[in-house]
């Protein structure tokens, strides 16, 4: 298995050079190259995770340099579990892309779309914290041509913002990454854990400041508040099928926050104690009421949707804030369905957007062609994001709820208001777009041209994807229970890396 | 030496940070290209200050620099002149579709929609 946790970097690294170096002219090369890799790239993500469900942790040594002076991969449960979801999510979002034509609009999708992906999976296998930093600029740089992808005045202004904010998030990263340095002399995930539990009380205030520098880092890149501004101006101009893809980048802030405060600096370290947790939770539900304030009053379907995402970070980091192996298994429940719930729902938006020339919901409009399909489609994606039974997303809420019981005061009436908040927002969203519709409908219009099918196929596909983590949340919660149990046991994390023994 | 290099840093990143809660782009982008030589710096005195010391330990040296922090800064320095570029070319593009440079988005309109097509 050793080689093989390296592919989901080098093949989109190499497949995206291809691309743009031999095929930048011939659009039906790079769809069919393109979906080929991301195809390649959902088989490996599942060996992976497969892998990592049987075996312990496995470390790849870049170069064959030994653990803490090399940089390493680590497959664990966790990092092949996200590995996984993105490369369902870009398959699917890659579907669409094809299917209406964004690809098309501008040039070099595929081979961005392919280097987003290269930086995705780095982030979430690496072991080294600055390499950490290194696949985050991967992933941004890919995504700041993503963003602008179709050019267009709005798109260019919220981009600049967008990349703005990210550089200054770039220079905090490198600052928390120095300071980490200067005290532990190491950036070895797993020599970090060793080292920070040994360290002596005098450089403890240095080290504090690192973490709480890194953690500003992660709350801007998983938008918690107050750092929460750029994502609506930036998510709901992005091209529909980048602003789904993007569903999965505020989960790598998530990812961050949770690999660096269970394994670097747990609770339990001396050095951080209680700290993290006591500045995450109230960030988070401060987060997830104004996100289901901006549900309520957006303006466009696409911004409704940036905000529910908002919320759904809000819900997620209240979960991972509480540092319980059994909040954190909910946590990750969430991630995963909420990942899908926002990917449907940008898809969704993008495809009233294209039919309607606006994704207004300020006034009724006149019903749009398959007005009801894409209704069913908002409704399913509605109630999973609100959190309503059926689907995922009543789990998932349960699932925090029952894991936040001894903080029962403070997080149930957050989460249960601003679900209440989400759902009425999303009705009336819904009954704008869909319903009142055929109220304005005075005499029917022309025919409006048929639709591609396969958009469809890649709405469906990730509704099927939460029908599925509903239907099979047994078995999904058992192996994130064991997921969530590892990171609160790192010990075989830290062997695998082969540390020398400290002197 | 140490009081020099850490108010060039204190220097540069409280200019840093002025110019980037300017209102137009391109203090905005100097104001970054500012707090990324800033933290450049920062790393580089993270592996500790030592004047004339090899950065590989030979038989006989007194001592040695850490050589790592100076790995690092060139990757800082590489990234970060990489995305200046990338935004440079990008509030380029803005003012150019849009006639002025000024960073707020709102210009009559905050919906958001309609981007482009």
């Amino acid at each position: 298995m050793t080689h093989w946790i390296i592919v989901p970097v080098v093949l989109p690294a190499v497949l995206g050079a291809l691309i743009v170096l031999a095929m930048r002219n011939d659009l039906l090369l790079q769809r069919v190259f393109g979906l080929a890799g991301t195809v390649v790239l959902t088989g490996v993500a599942l060996a992976l995770f497969r892998a990592a469900l049987l075996y312990p942790p496995e470390v790849y040594l870049l170069g064959n340099w030994p653990a803490p002076f090399g940089i390493v991969l680590m497959l664990d449960r966790l990092a092949a579990l996200l590995v996984l979801l993105t490369m369902v999510l870009a398959l699917f979002v890659q579907l669409y892309a094809i299917g209406t034509g964004w690809d098309a609009q501008g040039r070099h999708f595929h081979a961005l779309f392919q280097f987003q992906l290269m930086g995705l999976s780095g982030a979430f296998l690496t072991g080294d914290l600055f390499n950490l930093f290194v696949f985050f600029e991967v992933l941004l740089i890919a995504s700041y041509g993503l963003m602008i992808h179709g050019g267009g005045r709005d798109r260019l202004r919220a981009g600049v913002q967008y990349v703005a904010f990210n550089l200054v998030g770039s220079t905090l990263f490198l600052f928390a990454l120095a300071t980490i340095y200067s005290v532990t002399g190491t950036l070895n995930m797993a020599d970090l854990a060793v080292k920070v539990a040994l360290l002596p009380p005098g450089d403890m205030a240095l080290l504090r400041v690192g973490a709480m520098l890194l953690l500003l880092v992660f709350a801007l890149k998983g938008a918690l508040v107050p750092l929460q501004f750029w994502l609506p101006g930036t998510y709901a101009v992005a091209p529909g099928p980048v602003a789904a893809l993007f569903a999965v980048m505020t989960k790598v802030g998530a990812y961050a926050v949770i690999r660096v405060y269970t394994l670097i600096f747990p609770p339990t370290a001396p050095a951080i104690g209680p700290m993290i947790g006591d500045v995450l939770l109230p960030a988070a539900l401060v987060t997830l009421v104004i996100g289901a304030i901006g549900v309520m009053g957006a303006g466009t379907l696409a911004r409704l949707v940036a905000f529910a995402a908002i919320a759904s970070m809000g819900t997620l980091f209240t979960a991972i804030a509480l540092f319980t192996p059994q909040a954190t298994a909910a946590a990750l429940y969430y991630l995963l369905h909420s990942t899908f719930a926002t990917a449907i729902l940008f898809l969704l938006a993008d495809l009233v957007l294209a039919r309607r020339g606006t994704g207004t919901l300020r006034q009724a409009l006149p019903p749009v062609a398959q007005g009801g399909l894409l209704a069913a489609l908002f409704f399913a994606g509605a109630i999973a994001l609100a959190g309503l039974p059926p689907l995922s997303g009543f789990v998932g809420k349960l699932l925090i709820l029952q894991a936040a019981r001894d903080q029962a005061a403070t997080v149930w009436p957050v989460i249960l208001a601003t679900s209440l908040l989400m759902i009425l927002g999303f009705a009336a969203a819904g009954s704008t777009l869909f319903w009142k519709a055929h109220a304005t409908l005075r005499d029917p219009g022309p025919e409006p041209p048929a639709t591609a099918a396969l958009p469809l196929v890649a709405v469906f596909g990730l509704t099927g994807c939460l029908v599925a983590l509903t239907v099979f949340a047994g078995p999904v919660l058992r192996v994130l229970d064991a997921t969530a149990a590892d990171l609160y046991a790192p010990a075989p994390y830290i062997a695998a890396n082969a540390l020398p023994a400290q002197d | 030496m140490e009081y020099l290099i850490a108010s060039g840093v204190g220097l540069m990143t409280a200019a840093g940070v002025y110019l980037i809660l300017r209102r137009h782009t391109f203090p905005v982008i100097l104001g970054l290209a500012l707090l990324s030589y800033a933290v450049n710096l920062f790393i580089f005195a993270s592996g500790r200050v030592v004047i004339g010391l090899p950065p590989i330990l030979t038989k006989g040296a007194a001592g040695y620099t850490d050589p790592l922090t100076q790995a690092l800064v060139l990757t800082a320095i590489v990234i970060s002149f990489g995305m200046s570029a990338v935004i440079v070319m990008m509030a380029l593009g803005a003012f150019l579709e849009t006639g002025h440079d000024r960073i707020d988005t709102n210009d009559g309109k905050n919906d958001g929609e309609g981007a482009g097509d």
